[in-house]
């Protein structure tokens, strides 16, 4: 049996998206910016997906600038932000488990001569609202906190930091890479001021993400020469992807509700299944604030590394952390600031779980996994039979 | 220049972007509004303060007002009628 559990890095796309995106990737083949028919044609299909994105975040077409990746539109959210408000301040606050995108982004600033607050995480991964408003300075540029966090699941109070930016005056950034599509992620209800997703967490095409602008919201381009995404990211759209994008947004909002309800469901008994098999595992993150996929596990007195290959020769693709960092054999950089001790946090299993995902496949996962970490603890030195 | 009461239709922000973005935004925008109507096109590039005067000389169009403001320019067109 082969089973995903990876659909935090990513999804598999949908049949109907395929379908959506074939015609662009060869017949449909004009280029936007062209005054022709067949440029037209291609104008119209990119403003068709910009219009059902702009929906699935309640958000209106014109705030949707389309970009490569959700890291692409994460360094243009922080980097465009601290470039507009350059006359008012160099000061900027990010949460210390953001994606690296955001991470790297404000340290290529602090070079630039930007300060950078981090903001702490409870040990739930949580960010406490009191220390943004403590954070904030008379130069504040931007406030950049996640909806959710991608390893531990852990949902943001976004709504409530929001509100304390705006009555500051501070742009405010989330990165709903991890929510958007899945859960609910809507502008006015949250009141950001920019927000990043990406279609590949929703069942679209890599290649296709969005960094939504409120209109008003000033930000400064990180590409240049070209009027495309009136003139805010130049560069010849990747119409296809884009058109993916589109459908793949339209497909979200329509199932989300059950496909969530659903997601959760898989997600809880998988994780009781787990506490009651292996002795000695911590979940991370919060138990109820958690995206519907997310578990996120610490396995005492063993390496993540190696569950991952046991997982593999049995057909289970998992992860031991973000996708970014999973190679680099370190511990997670969430996981250390929730106060996850570090040689627990190398013993991390992060089992994603998506809309594909059976009932079958979980009691699959549930028959395999507590005998592989019982073999592995028997090879481990660190392990003391109990 | 600098009149202090004209109230504008429309206002472009075209804040961080170069130009000739910034004249090629106004001429989509402008296409779009009645003749005699007023746009409000703001940038941070200094390149617009010889690039507008041309641009709307060559479509008719009359700027009536243009202020600079701590490295915001700021112009007031009427679309030609």
């Amino acid at each position: 049996m082969k089973v995903y559990l990876d659909n935090a890095a990513t999804t598999r796309m949908d049949k109907e998206v395929f379908d959506a995106m074939l015609p662009y990737l060869r017949d449909e083949y004009g280029n936007p910016s062209s005054m022709h028919d067949l440029g037209q044609k291609a104008r119209a299909a990119v403003e068709d997906a910009r219009a059902k994105v702009a929906a699935l975040i309640n958000a209106k077409p014109a705030e949707i600038i389309f970009t490569s990746s959700g890291t692409e539109a994460n360094n243009f959210a922080v980097k465009g932000a601290a470039y507009a408000g350059k006359r008012k301040g160099n000061h900027i606050i990010v949460s210390s488990i953001e994606h690296f995108s955001v991470l790297y982004s404000v340290r290529m600033l602090a070079k630039d001569g930007y300060e950078v607050t981090y903001l702490p995480v409870d040990k739930y991964g949580m960010v406490n609202p009191d220390d943004v408003t403590a954070a904030i300075k008379d130069k504040t540029v931007l406030i950049s906190v996640m909806h959710a966090n991608n390893e531990v699941g852990t949902i943001q109070p976004i709504a409530e930091i929001a509100k304390i930016a705006k009555s500051k005056g501070i742009p405010f950034h989330t990165d709903a890479v991890s929510t958007a599509g899945s859960i609910e992620a809507d502008v006015e209800k949250m009141g950001v001021d920019t927000l990043t997703l990406a279609a590949n967490q929703f069942y679209g095409p890599k290649g296709a993400a969005a960094l939504y602008i409120r209109s008003k919201t000033r930000i400064v381009p990180l590409l240049h020469g070209g009027v495309q995404e009136e003139g805010r990211r130049a560069g010849t759209e990747d119409v296809a992807s884009i058109v993916g994008m589109g459908a793949a947004a339209e497909i979200a909002l329509k199932g989300m509700a059950k496909n969530s309800a659903y997601t959760t469901k898989l997600r809880d008994k998988l994780i009781d299944a787990l506490k009651t098999k292996i002795p000695n595992i911590y979940l991370n993150g919060h138990a109820v604030d958690r995206i519907p996929g997310n578990i996120n596990i610490c396995v005492e007195f063993i390496e993540g590394e190696s569950m991952l290959l046991f997982l593999n020769m049995e057909g289970i693709s998992a992860s031991s952390g973000s996708s970014c960092t999973s190679k680099a054999l370190k511990a997670s950089h969430v996981l250390t600031a929730m106060g996850v001790d570090a040689a627990l946090a190398n013993g991390s299993l992060l089992l994603s779980l998506g809309k594909n995902n059976t009932e079958e496949e979980i009691d699959y996962v549930i028959e395999k996994l507590p005998p592989i970490v019982e073999r592995l603890r028997k090879m481990s030195p660190l392990y003391k039979k109990p | 220049m600098g009149n202090q009461d004209i109230k504008a239709d429309e206002t472009l922000d075209a804040f961080g972007l170069l130009c000739p973005i910034p004249i090629h935004l106004t001429d989509k925008r402008i296409r779009e509004m009645k003749p005699g109507a007023i746009l409000e096109v703001i940038s941070d590039d200094d390149g617009i303060v010889k690039d507008m005067p041309a641009w709307c000389n060559s479509y008719a169009h009359k700027i009536l007002s243009y202020k600079a403001d701590s490295g915001l320019h700021k112009f007031y067109i009427r679309k030609q009628s």
